[in-house]
């Protein structure tokens, strides 16, 4: 059975409870952790609130105070229900298809058969593999002239003649969300393959002895089992895909305006082009602020601290 | 999700399910070399992009721009990309490789010194404030440097560390240290402590029981932990960005990015600047492999 259904025992508590350290004790060997977090983290974040509520010029400079003027500028941008709409689009369809197609994968990748060790190692390589890179290849190849994408699809007879993917928004966004379907699938499979193998054989065989056929066993016995694997595959997902900016920076870089971005791209280009420190820091804020929902959804549903 | 930060899975694993299946309910011959055919089928899959870069990267300019484009190279294979590619006017790839590597190299080191003695501490002691001190862990474990940019790129600014190295290992480190913290926690836990009171007994220091009884049996965890700080560290694209601004100073994530849309952009040194970029981490991850399976669902050590 796996073991974190049961409740903490109290074997553990009074063990620990021998080991009772003072604070003062414990500093030298958690401090330099905490100096890290608090100035590399936690300050950054905080500076960042505060300078969503200045002004500051294009040069650096902190001009002045503006209270919220910051937030109710870029709320007020007639480019934000696009770029929401898109973001929304982006997290929802990448990171759907990624958990579906996963779990295929896992439940393939389950199954004994020979040299499945290094099927294993080829799905593991985009996850390794630097995501601009990746993303690199995809643009190249799915360039209307030199792409090699394109040509394979004419020779396949998926396509009449090669197609410009990366020069209007719709198609750009469809690739952008391929390749991050394709990056996102190795962490997911891997998370959803963990969770099959805790799958306790014997509960397998009763079903079988029970005569409940493949699919009934999976949905009925393996799918529920599966429940808190596929709560951290998806809430990471959820996570990382919101924040991700280069799949989307490189495959809708060609393209004028801010049609095409997301959260995160038009955070970027607010901060690089229009060097607007103050805007990007209020974008920025509305953005941690939904992370930290994300963050807190995590910890109530999957429970991370509960094997202390 | 560069390398979609691993996480720790609350479940247990359970003995290798081989046994099992090979057992009893064997399968056909037929359904194995299915098997066998949609294995393949799927590393091709996850493979292709990887030998397209690898195939580029051996092409002559003028073929790798060709319209229409040819699958393989028909002028001989330009092994010699691999040295011209270093000196190409885009940018500088051999500083852009050199920072890289100490970003990479110093963000690792810095990790493993911070976070191991503070991963044996919490699985072993506890203290007040030892929860609220694992529920910051976890939760700084779930930011990435891209949420924080506009204020970090404020902060190097103020503090006069923007376009240094030691900026952008300070935030490798302080962003990979909780996950690579929280790894070796589960570890140091997976040990029984009467190991470290039968060493105290005989008189060893707290540091000696760490670094002589303790860290020989947790080094995969370790590895482990060194080896997704350093490719997460690697592969950081967001913070560099903005942060590194010098054309020397950029790691090769950054740098590649300036070939994107120009009119006539040299393919070839892309890839081949990325298969020697993505070789040595692929090489890493494979090596524990295993562990992305097991090693990474907490306490899975027992």
């Amino acid at each position: 059975m796996s073991t974190f259904q049961q409740p903490p025992t109290t074997r553990i508590r009074t063990e620990r409870g021998q080991n009772r350290e003072s604070l003062v004790a414990a500093l030298p060997w958690i401090g330099p952790v905490l100096i890290l977090i608090f100035g590399v983290v936690l300050f950054p974040a905080a500076y960042m609130i505060y300078n969503s509520t200045r002004r500051i010029s294009q040069a650096g400079t902190d001009v002045e105070g503006v209270g919220f003027a910051n937030f109710s500028r870029v709320l007020a941008d007639p480019n934000l229900p696009r770029i929401l709409l898109n973001t929304l689009v982006w997290v929802v369809v990448v990171v759907t298809v990624t958990v579906i197609l996963s779990l295929a994968l896992a439940n393939f990748l389950n199954k004994p058969f020979p040299g499945r060790t290094l099927v294993r190692m080829a799905v593991v390589v985009p996850w390794a593999a630097s995501v601009v890179m990746t993303t690199t290849v995809f643009y190249y190849g799915l360039d209307r002239d030199y792409g090699i994408m394109n040509t394979f699809l004419v020779d396949i007879g998926l396509l009449d003649s090669p197609y410009g993917f990366t020069k209007n928004v719709a198609t750009a966004l469809g690739a952008a969300i391929v390749v991050g379907i394709f990056v996102s699938i190795p962490f997911t499979t891997y998370t959803l393959l963990a969770g099959l193998q805790a799958v306790p054989g014997d509960i397998l065989e009763a079903a079988k002895m029970d005569g409940a056929g493949k699919v009934r066993t999976y949905f009925l016995v393996v799918l529920p089992q599966l429940r808190s694997a596929l709560a951290v595959a998806v809430l990471i997902n959820v996570i990382n895909v919101f924040n991700n900016l280069p799949i989307l920076r490189i495959m809708t870089g060609s393209l004028p305006g801010y049609s095409a971005d997301t959260l995160m791209t038009y955070i970027f280009k607010v901060l690089q082009f229009d060097r607007r420190l103050d805007l990007a820091s209020a974008l920025s804020v509305i953005n941690f602020a939904i992370v930290i929902v994300i963050v807190a959804a995590y910890v109530k549903i999957v429970k991370p601290m509960r094997e202390d | 999700m560069a390398i979609a930060p691993a996480r720790t899975v609350p479940v247990q694993p359970s003995p290798q399910p081989r046994t099992r299946k090979y057992g009893a309910d064997g399968v056909s011959r037929r359904t194995m070399v299915g098997r066998i055919v949609v294995g393949v089928l799927v590393a091709i899959l996850f493979l292709v992009p990887y030998l397209v870069m690898l195939v580029g990267s051996l092409k002559t300019r003028s073929e790798i721009l060709a319209v229409p484009p040819r699958y393989f190279p028909q002028d001989g294979l330009q092994v010699g990309n691999y040295l011209t590619m270093w000196s190409t006017p885009e940018t500088p790839l051999t500083y852009n490789l050199i920072s890289t590597v100490v970003i990479a190299v110093f963000a690792t080191l810095l990790v493993l010194l911070v976070a191991t003695p503070a991963a044996y501490y919490t699985a072993r002691f506890n203290f007040p404030g030892r929860m609220a001190f694992l529920f910051l862990v976890i939760v700084t474990q779930m930011l990435q440097p891209a949420v924080l940019t506009a204020g970090l790129f404020r902060q190097m600014l103020v503090l006069d560390l923007n376009d240094t190295w030691v900026a952008m290992i300070l935030i490798n480190a302080a962003f990979n240290l909780s996950f690579a913290l929280w790894i070796m926690h589960s570890f140091f836990a997976g040990i029984p402590k009467e190991v470290d009171e039968a060493a105290q007994l005989d008189g060893a220091s707290r540091l000696a029981v760490l670094f002589r009884i303790n860290l020989p049996l947790v080094w995969p965890g370790i590895v482990t932990a060194i080896i997704f700080t350093f490719v997460a560290s690697w592969n950081e694209f967001a913070a560099s960005l903005v942060i590194m601004s010098t054309a020397e100073n950029q790691p090769l994530s950054v740098a590649l990015t300036k070939f994107i849309g120009q009119y006539a952009t040299s393919w070839q040194y892309v890839f081949g600047v990325s298969i020697v970029a993505i070789v040595p981490v692929i090489v890493l991850f494979a090596l524990i492999e295993k562990r992305l399976i097991g090693g990474l669902t907490a306490g899975s050590v027992k």
